[in-house]
């Protein structure tokens, strides 16, 4: 049943939310640690075990497919509520601020990318898919 | 008000799905017919959908975006974090867990560095631009991370809203930015794999940043980015009212 994987989804958020406010309180801080991360995790996991005690079938597989899948659209919504005004209006400081916060960062990826050992593509399927 | 308009209020949700397919529709076709798909459907859609928060910023004087117009106060709710989080989430279904244990240390090194390197940016810029109270400095460094770390550790210390509203905007033009710029510096900086997505993610750490800049590279990537990503606010909000402040104060003060 659809049901299924869209509880199992919804489970594991819950489950990383709830432990990612435990990890926030615990280490003194008003913020949520890695939540979304430990849900990502767990539901990795879960989806790794394919025994006869845990399995999806086909439909409940497509109760998660289908919150993947809205995932660009939900993002476009998400753009779309941004207080853009504000980022633009803050002033040449915060532009500044904000623009070689970036920078730095996009640099540094190539270089800390190579700690990861050899970068082989593990992506299979070809890149027009990603439409 | 009209009746169409009363009943596109009250079906508010229903009314945002209508708005982003046109959206998204519309960009693709943008994306065919002005750049022949070389710059992504999805890429054209996220910064389609900025420019139109510009205009709903500029129209109702609100903070939401388009969101601030009635009719599409949907679009807060199904763009908002707690359907954001369920789709990141469910990115993850299928993900490869062996490339994940492989960039496991890089990206966890990557968020602390991410961290240190934005807020050292940010405090630098405060500097330069003659602040010297080591509160403010702090407060716009810790904005430079996200725009989430800047009002927390702006709270914490007790930084003026003045100083607090700027550090939003650095968080701000930084997600910005990420959302708009990834997929023009992705083949430059081997955005390409998830071991250098987990890197990214740990890097610039905004998630909103990073799952705009990931959607529109290559959304193979975006479970990987997030994961990270999702751990970078928590070490930012942990590091920047403590560590960072002392240091900032011991060189300041």
């Amino acid at each position: 049943m659809v049901v299924y994987g869209v509880a199992l989804l919804a489970f594991c958020m819950l489950t990383g939310m709830y432990t990612g406010q435990l990890l926030g309180h615990l280490i003194g801080v008003e913020a949520n640690v890695g939540g979304v991360g430990v849900a990502m995790l767990l539901l990795i996991t879960l989806s790794n075990i394919s025994d006869q005690r845990f399995h999806l079938n086909p439909a409940s597989e497509s109760g998660v497919r289908f919150w993947s899948a809205m995932y660009i659209p939900i993002v476009v919504a998400m753009a779309a509520k941004q207080n853009v005004l504000a980022a633009v209006s803050g002033g040449w400081m915060a532009i500044l601020a904000g623009v070689l916060a970036v920078a730095v960062s996009f640099a540094l990826i190539p270089l800390l990318s190579r700690l990861s050992g050899h970068a082989e593509a593990a992506l299979a399927a070809p890149e027009d898919e990603a439409a | 008000m009209s009746l169409l308009e009363e009943l596109l209020i009250k079906q508010q949700l229903i009314t945002a799905f209508v708005f982003v397919g046109i959206l998204m529709w519309l960009s693709y076709r943008m994306s065919d017919a002005l750049t022949r798909g070389r710059l992504h459907g999805s890429a054209v859609a996220i910064a389609l959908g900025l420019a139109l928060a510009y205009v709903g910023g500029v129209m109702t004087g609100g903070d939401k975006g388009v969101a601030d117009i009635p009719m599409l106060s949907g679009v807060a709710l199904l763009g908002g974090a707690m359907f954001r989080d369920f789709a990141i989430i469910a990115t993850a279904y299928g993900a490869n867990l062996e490339a994940i244990k492989r960039a496991g240390l890089a990206g966890a090194l990557s968020v602390l560095i991410g961290v240190i390197v934005s807020f050292a940016v940010g405090a630098a810029v405060a500097v330069s631009f003659g602040y010297r109270d080591p509160v403010a400095i702090t407060t716009i460094g810790a904005g430079a991370a996200t725009y989430i770390v800047g009002p927390v550790t702006g709270t914490a210390l007790g930084a003026g809203s003045d100083v607090i509203a700027l550090s939003v905007a650095a968080g701000l033009v930084k997600s910005v930015l990420v959302m708009v710029g990834t997929p023009f510096v992705a083949r430059f900086i081997g955005l390409n794999n998830p071991q250098s997505a987990m890197v990214y993610g740990g890097l610039m750490g905004t998630t909103s940043g990073v799952a705009g800049g990931l959607a529109a590279t290559d959304p193979r990537l975006v479970p990987y980015g997030a994961m990270t990503a999702t751990f970078y606010t928590g070490v930012g909000c942990l590091l920047a009212p403590s560590l960072l402040f002392f240091a900032v104060r011991a060189l300041f003060a």
